[in-house]
């Protein structure tokens, strides 16, 4: 078998030339895990371990009468049994941390252990610890839970209607104007983004398209499920190992929900098997805390992918509607889009953040876009890879398409002529800085799918898409701790847990900076202790955030190595120049390492840091085209080949980006074809299995083609766009305007599964 | 805590008598493939894991005398289509062996498991049928033999009472002129559960469909034998006008359910579908070539 070595292209829109950056070193991380020898949460063991286990809920919707665990309890080898009665009563506390701050602190406790109600199948009610895992299993069928069920809500257009019934007493729904409804509903927020004047821009259209999407939910797939072990000392300090996407947010929480003081809770990140926003919140770490506390013993917890499918985050099923009105040359003169995302049991989805996305790619001048949070009996939703963009875009792409046809318009050239650049309207936002959304249309323009016409095949129906997408990033806070040791390595402790080889991107930087090699730097991804506040990995703000913090703190130690040698050669530091890695000062001079061992014989060892909260993260543009063939007699779609475009600002190392380019569009095609949560009527998740909750396998998607397109940021210093998110945006909308092309079939719900594909093609016929 | 039991003795009269003893607590193990997943999965009680592979009469894979074939009950899958003569000899099961579960599932995966799991969409039981495959039962009465489409009685459930046992599985030798496949349909490439399983087998003198026998999964409570499809057939043109006929017969006898798997309508046209195509199938290997439609 033959290794591609081939190196996907670039397409570079600077004059940078960088020792390191770009560059394709092996990854820190990898030795560890090809060999096995990385730790994960399920390989922390500790003296006099209990095994903690979870009761859920049967019932989508149903009241607490009465929980009796006086059974499990007395059965040998139970050392506690937990209940919301257990937690402490939050208040009106609101959250602080994760990528959805502000919140009610009960709805977080509520979702860990119900309180008086179960808002979702699945939902945890209950919690015992074991001395094993078999007894802590047979002590939850020992726990006598008396429910009156409910009649569940499960999509968001029956949640929202007047007479359904409504999930949470006293939610009164917070309303765009800043008044709050005077009526419970399950609407717990409206919010309205507007620009320009909608109306007039209407008028003015000679074509306008207007079209209803709906969207069942999605999982993000992790391959590592949730697990935490916790143990709390006699003196009050709890520390928690877990697997999460941010060990402070975790932190964080844990001290909400147990009212317990910040300083006391020490969070280990463990190595992540993969989390895609879904890692974002806490599940069992609360419950593993007051386990172990009640029991004196440390606890360990790990879910199973039952229920991880069940009882955790997924991303929001619901609606979306996109109406766009456009001149018969092609130009846009105004959108308007409605979004209601199902944000599940309890309040928070992510609808806000598919508004800001829905006509991201496009300058239009006037623009409406309203959203609405909704709460269901479905698990409460969280963040998935560009939350909400890849339902709003769906919807926005295909309207595009749609135009593109009736007037006849090449879809390259529609996006091109209306395409958002510097300075454009952003919505809710400050004008777009310098982006690079022309630069990837052309370079999907120009790529070899999009220049090599289709190939057909007889009785073979076939076709292809093309789809823009936006994700705009995060910054939020990193913090990077770099001590020089006496040979010129660097420990690098950075906080930001490690899911797609951010730890080797962010040394990458530092090394740059500092001028030295790669191999020089050894960085870690630290614990709550030891390190700087950090918020989530996610928003794809790592490269970026914690990149720009290890670059200020590379400077800082270069000031302070610079200070050192400024002694020992007597000269003012800023005397001192730097570069390509060595000092120089009248005459004197000395690499890093040189450096490192001067400054060590006179008991100088410098520590570089930096926290920083950077805000021009710059936006991500991704274009992605896709050929399909459908199977006209069994609705099935297969993709033939797919191309993959991205502004990765500067790619620190090309073959993550290449890696989070394809990962997306494997999750995407997912999303796009079979994955969804299939409920029954009386809202029982049916499928929460990976045999029946279907992500694609290696046979179901071919070689994705990726062509980097390089546009700085101007927001940062190596001019770094976060990657991680937006190519999960546009497959849904590719595939779909791949699969209109092949049959004239315009597919209005994710997923395009057999069944819908092919009843639509009956319908067709 | 549930302590369970493992026994594995080397003879069918043992095996009986230990199923005898423990009833419906008892069940045979071979490649565990279905079982221990249930087990673990709280979808089944067992407290006796009776296996079956010390026992030689269901390892057993032979040609008989009249040119038969005795298929041991726990004979792995992988075993079946790396044997020459019985991929030859009955294409339409080595069809449905490659693409259970994953390689690793085909190391350990048995077809008398599968028939016994007596899943709906099992994948080797439609192409057992069109074989007109017996099953070979012992027990504490004796021997009894049962045809393949009259094994399975409902979701899970068979034929066999407590402290019976499936042996093997009796495969009669094809007549010349005939062939056999078997597909299904599912959403995915890999790793997946038939939305809707077609087995046909055709016999043929000339162009003129002598004898067939064609068989759906996934589309009833067990694995349906479309019995009318092939005698239909009988006496017809294997073409396309022909195949249609079957293929609509087929439809008409599918009783699917909506599930989260599939849709009433969705499986009612896969049966068309797929039936027709397995006829395709049938005839290239009949006419000594290979299928060319794939999943």
């Amino acid at each position: 078998m033959a290794i591609d070595t081939r190196v996907a292209p670039k397409i570079k829109h600077h004059d940078e030339e960088y020792k390191v950056i770009g560059t394709r070193p092996i990854r820190h991380d990898g030795l560890e895990k090809v060999t096995g020898e990385a730790r994960y949460g399920s390989d922390i063991n500790l003296p006099g371990q209990l095994h903690g286990k979870v009761l859920r809920s049967p019932h989508a919707h149903a009241r607490i009468v009465s929980i009796d665990a006086s059974r499990a309890e007395a059965l040998h080898g139970v050392s506690a049994v937990i209940t919301s009665a257990d937690l402490p009563d939050p208040g009106d506390k609101l959250t602080t941390g994760g990528e959805a701050p502000g919140l009610p602190v009960k709805f977080k406790s509520a979702n860990m252990l119900a309180r008086g109600k179960v808002h979702y199948h699945g939902h945890a009610v209950a919690a015992v610890a074991a001395t094993n895992q078999h007894i802590a299993a047979e002590a939850l069928k020992l726990i006598d839970v008396e429910y009156e069920v409910l009649d569940p809500v499960l999509e968001v257009w029956d949640a929202m209607k007047p007479d359904a019934p409504v999930i949470i007493e006293d939610l009164y729904t917070a309303k765009a104007d800043g008044t709050t409804a005077d009526e419970p509903s399950n609407v717990a927020a409206e919010m309205l983004y507007e620009v320009g004047d909608v109306d007039a821009g209407f008028a003015e259209a000679d074509l306008v398209v207007d079209r209803e999407f709906t969207f069942g939910v999605v999982h993000q797939g992790y391959i590592e499920t949730h697990n935490a072990t916790a143990n709390w000392l006699k003196d009050g300090h709890l520390h928690v190992w877990c697997s999460s996407q941010g060990a402070f947010t975790i932190r964080q929480e844990l001290a909400d929900l147990l009212n317990h003081p910040i300083t006391k809770i020490h969070v280990v990140p463990m190595e992540i098997g993969g989390g895609f926003g879904g890692k974002t919140t806490a599940y069992l770490e609360p419950l593993a805390a007051l386990l172990s506390q009640q029991t004196g013993h440390p606890v360990k917890m790990a879910m199973d992918r039952a229920d991880v499918l069940k009882a955790t985050g997924p991303t929001p099923g619901g609606y979306v509607r996109v109406k766009m009105g456009v001149t018969n040359d092609g130009m846009i003169t105004a959108g308007y889009a409605n979004l209601a995302f199902d944000a599940g049991g309890y309040p928070g989805s992510v609808v806000g953040a598919g508004c800001r996305c829905v006509f991201a790619p496009y300058n239009m001048p006037n623009a409406k876009v309203e959203g609405f949070d909704v709460v269901v009996n479905k698990p409460k939703t969280h963040a998935y890879r560009a939350p909400g963009a890849t339902h709003a875009e769906f919807a926005s792409e295909t309207v595009v398409d749609e135009i593109c046809r009736t007037l006849d318009i090449d879809p390259v050239e529609f996006r091109l002529k209306n395409s958002a650049k510097e300075g454009d309207w952003q919505l809710a936002q400050p004008p777009y800085p310098r982006i690079g959304h022309i630069e990837c249309m052309e370079a999907a323009r120009d790529s070899a799918q999009w220049q090599t016409p289709l190939e057909t095949a007889p009785g073979k129906k076939r076709g292809r898409g093309i789809a823009s997408g936006f994700w705009f990033n995060i910054g939020f806070t990193s913090s990077v701790i770099a001590k020089l040791n006496s040979d010129g390595s660097v420990t690098l402790l950075e906080g930001s847990t490690d899911i797609g080889g951010t730890r080797t991107s962010v040394a990458m930087q530092f090394a740059e900076t500092l001028g030295i090699a790669i191999e020089d730097v050894d960085p870690i991804v630290a614990d709550t202790d030891s390190v700087g506040q950090t918020d989530v990995t996610g928003g794809s703000r790592v490269t970026f955030a914690t990149g720009l913090a290890a670059h200020n703190a590379a400077n800082d130690m270069k000031d302070q190595i610079a200070e050192g040698l400024a002694d020992l050669w007597d000269v003012a530091a800023d005397a001192i120049t730097h570069a390509d890695g060595t000092f120089s000062a009248n005459g004197n001079s000395a690499t890093v390492r040189e450096a490192a061992g001067l400054l060590e014989e006179e008991g100088v060892f410098p520590i570089g840091k930096n926290t920083v909260t950077p805000t021009r993260e710059g936006g991500a543009f991704a274009v992605h085209i896709a050929d399909v063939e459908v199977d006209e007699e069994t609705g099935k779609v297969e993709i033939l080949r797919y191309t993959a475009v991205q502004d990765a600002g500067v790619a620190i190392y090309p073959p993550y980006v290449e890696g989070q380019m394809q990962g997306g569009v494997v999750q995407g095609v997912g999303w796009a074809l079979n994955e969804e949560y299939v409920y029954d009527d009386d809202g029982h998740l049916l499928n929460a299995s990976l045999l029946d909750y279907r992500m694609p396998t290696a046979l179901d998607v071919p070689n994705i083609e990726t062509i980097i397109v390089e546009v700085p940021n101007p927001g940062h210093p190596y001019g770094v766009r976060g990657v991680g998110e937006v190519p999960i945006v546009p497959p849904p909308a590719a595939v779909a305007n791949a699969i209109h092309d092949a049959t004239g079939l315009r597919m209005s719900h994710l997923p395009m599964s057999p069944p819908r594909v092919q009843a639509a093609l009956a319908a067709q016929a | 805590m549930r302590a369970i039991q493992y026994a594995a003795p080397s003879t069918v009269e043992d095996a009986v008598a230990i199923l005898a003893e423990h009833g419906s607590d008892a069940r045979m193990l071979a490649g565990g493939t279905d079982l221990i997943v249930q087990v673990r999965e709280d979808a089944r009680d067992t407290g006796v894991f009776v296996d079956a592979k010390k026992i030689p009469e269901l390892m057993e894979l032979s040609v008989n005398a009249d040119g038969s074939t005795t298929l041991g009950a726990a004979v792995p899958c992988h075993q079946l289509y790396n044997d020459a003569h019985f991929t030859a000899t009955y294409p339409a099961v080595t069809d449905a062996a490659r693409i259970i579960g994953s390689t690793g599932i085909q190391g350990r995966a048995s077809v008398g498991g599968n028939l016994c799991n007596s899943g709906p969409a099992g994948d080797t039981i439609p192409p057992l049928i069109v074989h007109s495959a017996v099953c070979n039962i012992f027990g504490p009465d004796g021997e009894r033999t049962v045809a393949v489409e009259d094994f399975c009685t409902a979701p899970g459930r068979n034929v066999l009472a407590d402290g019976e046992l499936l042996v093997s599985l009796t495969l009669p030798k094809p007549p010349a002129g005939s062939g056999s496949h078997y597909l299904r349909f599912i959403p995915r490439n890999e790793m997946d559960i038939a939305v809707v399983g077609a087995g046909a087998w055709l016999q043929l003198d000339g162009d003129t469909i002598t004898a067939a026998r064609t068989a759906l999964g996934a589309v009833a409570p067990t694995p349906l034998f479309v019995q009318a499809a092939g005698d239909a057939l009988v006496g017809m043109t294997a073409d396309e006008d022909a195949f249609a006929v079957a293929a609509g017969i087929a439809r008409d006898a599918a009783t699917p359910i909506d599930d989260m798997r599939g849709t009433i309508a969705h499986r009612k046209q896969l049966s068309y579908v797929l039936t027709q195509r397995a006829l395709r199938g049938a005839k290239a290997r009949a006419q000594g070539g290979s299928p060319t439609n794939g999943h």
